[in-house]
C-alpha cells in the first residue's frame, strides 16, 4: 500500500473523539477493522455536531409540522416557508462558539460565511442577516479583544458579502467569560419549486468541488467543536478555519447562476467534515454512493494526505452533483466567476462511498451508516435536576427594600451594557446594502425586510434571555419563543416559523441535560401556542470552561430565530413616540415581580432567583390584541416590555424622536416592580388622542388588562410628579456608554 | 439619458444601483461585466455608474486592483470622452485609484467599518447631480465603509476648493459644519468631488439607499433627479 496509514486502535479511536464502544460499532458496521482514514471519517460523523447524537431523541419531539413548511425539518441545509406570491424563505441559525473563542475574528467571520452557504445551497439568496452574540464581562481586557474581533469578523465577512446584519441581540455575563457564544443566522428568498436538494441522484452523475481550494484549515474542528473548552484549545488553533468573503460572494453569484442552467442535480455546501460530511449526507439522502477520486480535488498545498483532503474544513466549497451531460454549462459558469470547478468523482449505486488516492482505495464505507438518522449513534442521557435551583427557591422579594430614589436606580441601570445601545456593535455591520431594510429609518421591535416586488415584507429576530433559562429552563425557554414572536407582533407581522441554536454545557452532565430537556419541552410548548413549528438550527454542547477550579457551563442559551411575514407593509408597525400628548397605555397584566431582572443583579447584587412571571396563553391573547390594534389603526408605536422593565422600554420609544414621558405609577405595586420588573406579556403603545376613546371602547371588550400611563412630552421624564430631568442627557448615556466600556 | 452600471465581481450595490435607475426612476440601465470593454449604445450624453461593494475583495486597499480591470481602460476613455461618471462608495474609491478624480480615500479614523445615517451640505451646484439643489441644502445619506477618509496635498485640496471640486461635505441636521459631524476623518469634511470638467463626480455616501418612501427617507432621490434633469452640463 503506497497510501501508509497510521495504525488504528483504540487509543487513537479515543484521540479522535470516539468512545470505546462507538469504536466497536464501527468495526461491527465495517465487519473489519477500519484503517485510519474511515476510523477520521467515522469520528467526525458521529462527532457531536454532524450526528447530534445526543439531542436528536429530543429535537424530534418538537413540533415540526405546519401548513407553511415546504420541506421537513433536518431534510435540507434550512427550513423552507411558503411565503405567498410563489416564494418562499429559507433560513438557518447556527453557532461558531468554539472557533470564536479561540480565534474570534475569523471564528465569527467563517460562522457568518458558513450560515449563509447553507441557505444559498439550496438555491436561495440571502437577503438578511442576524446575530445572537454573548460575551463575558467587558471590563476584562481578554474579553474586549473577543468583542472587538467577533463584531469585526462579522462586519468583514458580511459587509463584504453584501447582505445587510438587519438584527441581533448581545448580551453580557460572567458565565461566558471564558466560552463566548457567536450565533448567526441568515434569511434568504426563492422561488417556490426553483430549490435545489442536498442529494445524490442518479448514478453515473459526476460530482464536483467547486470554490475555494482545499488546505489543511480546519481539520477535525467538527470534533473540536464537540469537545469542552479547556486551556489547552489555543493549541487547537489550526482547528480554526479561516474566510474568505470575497471567494464566497463569488460562488454565491457562480452556485445561483448555476442553478439556472439546469444542470444541477444536488449540491451541499461544505463545512462541518468538508468533503466526508457532503459525500455521506448527499449519497444518504438518496440512498446512493459515490465514488471519489481525492487527488482530482484541487488542494492549496501539495502532500495533503487523504483524510486531510476528507476532513478539511476549508471554507467556500460546494459539493455539486450535475446531470450528466450538462457538465459543460456547468464549467462554463464557474469559469465565467474565476472559481475552480474539479469533477472529482461519480454518483454509484452501492451506498458506499469509495475514496481512492492515485488509483488507490483508501476508504470504503457505508454512507447510511456513517450519517444522523441512520447508523449514527442516538444516545438519551440521563438528567437530573440541578443543585442550584434550591438557591433560586429560597429567594424572597419580601427581603428586597424597595428604593427611594428612583432616578438614581434608573440611572445606574442605564450604564448596564446589557441595557443600553449596541450601537457601537451594529454601526461596524452593513445594515441597509439591498436597500430592503425597513426598520433603519423606521424602527420596530423585529428587523422588517421588504420582498422587492411585493407588498410583503419579512419580519425576523433572535431572543433569547439565558438568565431566564438558567433559573428556569422550561419557563425561560417558553419566554424566549414568546418574546421573538411579540417582538414580530409589535412589528406588525405574523410569527411563521422558528430556528434554534442551543448552546448549552456538556451534555455528559445531568444536570446539563437536565437544562437542556427542558428547554426543548418548553420551545415545544411555546412552538405550538404560536404554531411556529421549528424548522431546523443547530446543537452547540460543551460550552463551558474547564479550568483549574472545576467545570462551569454557560447559562443555557436556546437562542430563538424566528421569521414572519408582515403581509401588508402598510401594517408595519414603529416602536417610537411620534409626538408629544400622545396618550401611553400599557397593555399586559402589571405584577409584583422583580425576579431575575437585570435591576435585581445590577442594583441588589442578587443572582438566583425565579424566572419572571409568564403565562403562555394570556401571552397569545396579548399579542393578538396587538395585532388587532395595528390592522384598525389605532396605535402610533408598538414596544414590548423586556430587559430593564417598563421604564426602559418608555425610554427606547421616547429617545428616537428625543421626546420625553410624564407617567404614573399604579400604586397597589412595588414601584420598583412596576418600573424595573421584567414579568412578560407586555408592551407599550402609544395613541393618538382624537382617537383614545375608539382605543378604549375597544380594548373593553377584550379580555386584556391595561393602564393607561400617561402622556408623551416634548422631552422632559416626569415619573409619579418627579422629575427625571430631560431625555438629551440620558440618551447621551445610552447611546454612547457601550463605546466608552469598550475603548 | 440611459445608464451603465458597471459590475466588478465584488459589487454589491449594483442591484441596488440598477433598480433604483430602473424601477424607480423609469431609466433604462444595464449591467456592463468587469471583463467586457465593450460599453454597447452609450454615448458621452450617458452616465456610467461604478456602484459601491468590494470590487475585487479590496484586500489590498479598495479599488487598487479594480482600476486595471477591462472595463476600466473603457470607462477612462469615456470619462475623457466627456461622459458622465457616477462613482459611489468603492466606486469613488476606483475613480481615485483611476486617476479621474483627485486625491485617495484612507481607512477611516477609528479604523472601523461605519454604516450609519450621516448628513451632508451641498457645496455647489455646478455639477450634474446638484445642479437643481440648493446650496448650503442639508441632506440625509447613510453612509457605509471602512475607507472613506478623503485626503489630497495641500495644493490639490486648495484648488478643489477654489474650483468649487467639493460638491458635498458632512455636516450635522442643521447643514453645520461641527468636528462631531466628520464621520471618518475626511480633509475639510469632504464627502463627494468632481473633477475639474465636472463629468466625474465620486462620493462616498449612498443616495441609492434612500431614493424611496418605503424606506422612510427619500433625500437621495433628488441627486438622480438633478442628474436626469441635467443633461447638458452649463458651467
Amino acid at each position: 500500500m503506497s497510501q501508509v496509514q497510521t495504525e488504528v486502535s483504540v487509543d487513537i479511536a479515543l484521540k479522535l473523539g470516539l468512545t470505546e464502544e462507538e469504536f466497536e460499532m464501527v468495526k461491527c458496521k465495517l465487519g473489519r477493522m477500519p484503517n485510519f482514514t474511515e476510523l477520521s471519517i467515522f469520528s467526525v460523523m458521529w462527532s457531536e455536531h454532524c450526528s447530534y447524537k445526543n439531542s436528536i431523541f429530543w429535537l424530534k419531539t418538537l413540533p415540526r409540522e405546519g401548513k407553511h413548511l415546504l420541506v421537513s425539518a433536518g431534510e435540507e441545509n434550512a427550513g423552507l416557508v411558503d411565503i405567498g406570491q410563489g416564494l418562499a424563505c429559507a433560513f438557518k441559525i447556527e453557532s461558531h462558539n468554539h472557533p470564536s473563542a479561540i480565534e474570534p475574528y475569523q471564528g465569527a467571520a467563517t460562522g457568518v460565511g458558513g450560515i449563509h452557504r447553507d441557505i444559498f445551497t439550496m438555491g436561495a439568496r440571502p437577503i438578511a442577516a442576524l446575530n445572537s452574540l454573548r460575551f463575558g464581562d467587558p471590563q476584562r481586557p481578554h474579553m474586549r479583544h473577543l468583542i472587538k474581533g467577533v463584531v469585526k469578523g462579522i462586519g468583514d465577512y458580511g459587509n463584504c458579502f453584501g447582505v445587510p446584519t438587519v438584527g441581533g441581540e448581545v448580551y453580557f455575563d460572567p458565565c461566558y467569560n471564558q466560552n463566548i457564544l457567536v450565533n448567526a443566522m441568515s434569511v434568504g428568498i426563492v422561488e417556490v419549486g426553483k430549490t435545489v436538494p442536498a442529494r445524490a441522484d442518479g448514478p453515473g452523475n459526476p460530482v464536483f468541488i467547486v470554490g475555494a481550494r482545499t488546505g489543511r484549515d480546519g481539520i477535525h474542528g467538527a470534533t473540536f467543536a464537540s469537545a469542552d473548552l479547556t486551556e489547552d484549545s489555543a493549541k487547537d488553533l489550526p482547528s480554526v478555519q479561516v474566510g474568505d468573503p470575497f471567494q464566497e460572494k463569488l460562488l454565491l453569484e457562480a452556485s445561483l447562476e448555476a442553478i439556472g442552467t439546469g444542470a444541477i442535480v444536488g449540491m451541499q455546501d461544505m463545512g462541518a467534515a468538508g468533503i466526508t460530511c457532503s459525500t455521506s449526507e448527499m449519497s444518504a439522502k438518496s440512498g446512493t454512493g459515490m465514488r471519489i477520486y481525492l487527488d482530482k480535488v484541487p488542494t492549496r498545498e501539495p502532500d495533503m494526505k487523504p483524510f486531510e483532503i476528507l476532513l478539511s474544513e476549508s471554507q467556500e466549497r460546494m459539493l455539486v452533483v450535475a446531470q450528466r451531460g450538462q457538465e459543460e454549462a456547468l464549467m462554463r459558469v464557474f469559469e465565467k466567476w474565476d472559481l475552480e470547478c474539479a469533477e472529482i468523482g461519480e454518483v454509484t449505486d452501492t451506498g458506499r462511498l469509495e475514496y481512492y488516492m492515485h488509483g488507490e482505495l483508501v476508504a470504503d464505507v457505508p454512507a447510511h451508516e456513517l450519517v444522523l438518522g441512520g447508523g449514527a449513534p442516538v444516545y438519551q442521557r440521563e438528567y437530573t435536576k440541578p443543585e442550584y435551583f434550591r438557591k433560586i427557591s429560597k429567594f424572597n422579594p419580601h427581603k428586597i427594600d424597595v428604593p427611594t430614589d428612583f432616578k438614581e436606580v434608573a440611572w445606574k441601570l442605564f450604564h448596564s451594557p446589557n441595557i443600553v445601545s449596541k450601537r457601537w456593535v451594529y454601526e461596524q455591520y452593513d445594515s441597509m446594502v439591498r436597500i430592503n431594510t425597513l426598520t433603519t429609518n423606521k424602527p420596530s421591535d423585529a428587523a422588517v425586510v421588504r420582498i422587492k416586488g411585493t407588498d410583503k415584507a419579512l419580519v425576523m429576530t433572535t431572543d433569547c434571555n439565558s438568565n431566564y433559562v438558567f433559573a428556569d429552563p422550561y419557563k425561560g425557554t417558553m419566554i424566549a419563543v414568546a418574546e421573538a414572536a411579540r417582538n414580530i407582533v409589535c412589528s406588525g407581522g405574523k410569527p411563521l416559523a422558528v430556528t434554534n441554536c442551543l448552546n448549552f454545557g456538556n451534555p455528559y452532565n445531568p444536570e446539563v441535560y437536565w437544562q437542556f430537556v427542558f428547554a426543548i419541552k418548553g420551545m415545544g410548548d411555546a412552538c405550538k401556542q404560536f404554531q411556529t413549528p421549528v424548522t431546523g438550527g443547530n446543537v452547540s454542547f460543551y460550552n463551558q470552561t474547564v479550568g483549574k477550579d472545576g467545570v462551569e457551563p454557560v447559562h443555557p442559551t436556546p437562542t430563538i430565530g424566528m421569521v414572519g411575514l408582515l403581509e401588508e407593509i402598510k401594517w408595519h408597525m414603529t416602536l417610537d413616540f411620534k409626538k408629544p400628548n400622545d396618550s401611553i397605555f400599557l397593555l399586559g397584566n402589571v405584577t409584583n415581580d422583580i425576579a431575575c431582572s437585570e435591576y435585581l443583579r445590577l442594583i441588589h447584587g442578587v443572582h438566583f432567583s425565579p424566572a419572571p412571571q409568564f403565562n403562555l396563553l394570556e401571552e397569545y391573547e396579548l399579542q393578538q390584541l396587538v395585532n388587532k390594534l395595528i390592522r384598525k389603526g389605532l396605535i402610533q408605536s408598538a414596544h414590548d416590555v423586556s430587559e430593564g422593565g417598563l421604564f426602559v422600554s418608555l425610554m427606547e420609544s421616547a429617545m428616537i424622536r428625543s421626546l420625553g414621558f410624564d407617567i404614573e405609577t399604579v400604586e397597589a405595586f412595588r414601584k420598583d416592580a412596576f418600573l424595573f420588573g421584567e414579568s412578560q406579556g407586555r408592551v407599550v403603545v402609544s395613541v393618538n388622542p382624537e382617537v383614545e376613546d375608539t382605543l378604549l371602547a375597544f380594548l373593553s371588550r377584550e379580555h386584556v388588562s391595561f393602564v393607561r400611563l400617561g402622556e408623551v412630552t416634548t422631552g422632559q421624564l416626569i415619573v409619579d410628579g418627579e422629575d427625571f430631568g430631560h431625555v438629551s442627557a440620558w440618551k447621551q448615556v445610552y447611546e454612547h456608554h457601550l463605546n466608552e466600556v469598550l475603548n | 439619458m440611459k445608464f451603465g452600471v458597471v459590475v466588478f465581481p465584488g459589487s454589491n450595490c449594483d442591484d441596488d444601483m440598477v433598480h433604483v435607475l430602473g424601477t424607480v426612476m423609469g431609466c433604462e440601465v444595464k449591467k456592463l461585466w468587469h471583463k467586457d470593454t465593450d460599453l454597447g449604445n452609450l454615448s458621452t450624453q450617458d452616465c456610467i455608474v461604478l456602484p459601491g461593494g468590494f470590487s475585487y475583495g479590496d484586500y489590498l486597499r479598495a479599488g487598487a486592483i479594480a482600476r486595471f480591470s477591462p472595463i476600466m481602460q473603457s470607462v477612462i476613455n469615456f470619462a475623457k470622452a466627456g461622459g458622465y461618471v457616477w462613482g459611489i462608495c468603492n466606486g469613488f474609491q476606483i475613480l481615485c485609484e483611476a486617476g479621474l478624480l483627485p486625491g485617495i480615500l484612507l481607512p477611516n479614523e477609528q479604523q472601523k467599518f461605519i454604516c450609519k445615517n450621516v448628513w451632508i451640505r451641498i457645496e455647489s451646484l455646478q455639477s450634474p447631480l446638484t445642479a437643481t439643489l440648493s446650496a448650503g441644502e442639508a441632506l440625509k445619506i447613510p453612509i457605509a465603509h471602512a475607507e472613506g477618509r478623503y485626503y489630497a496635498d495641500k495644493a490639490t485640496i486648495d484648488q478643489l476648493e477654489v474650483n468649487g471640486q467639493i460638491l458635498f461635505r458632512y455636516c450635522d441636521a442643521n447643514g453645520h459644519i461641527t468636528p462631531q459631524s466628520n464621520p471618518n476623518g475626511s480633509l475639510h469634511h469632504i464627502a463627494g468631488i468632481c473633477n475639474a470638467n465636472r463629468n466625474v463626480v465620486g462620493m462616498m455616501p449612498h443616495p441609492e439607499r434612500c431614493a424611496e418612501e418605503i424606506l422612510g427617507n427619500t433625500d437621495g432621490r433628488k441627486l438622480f433627479k438633478s442628474l436626469l434633469a441635467t443633461t447638458r452640463l452649463t458651467v
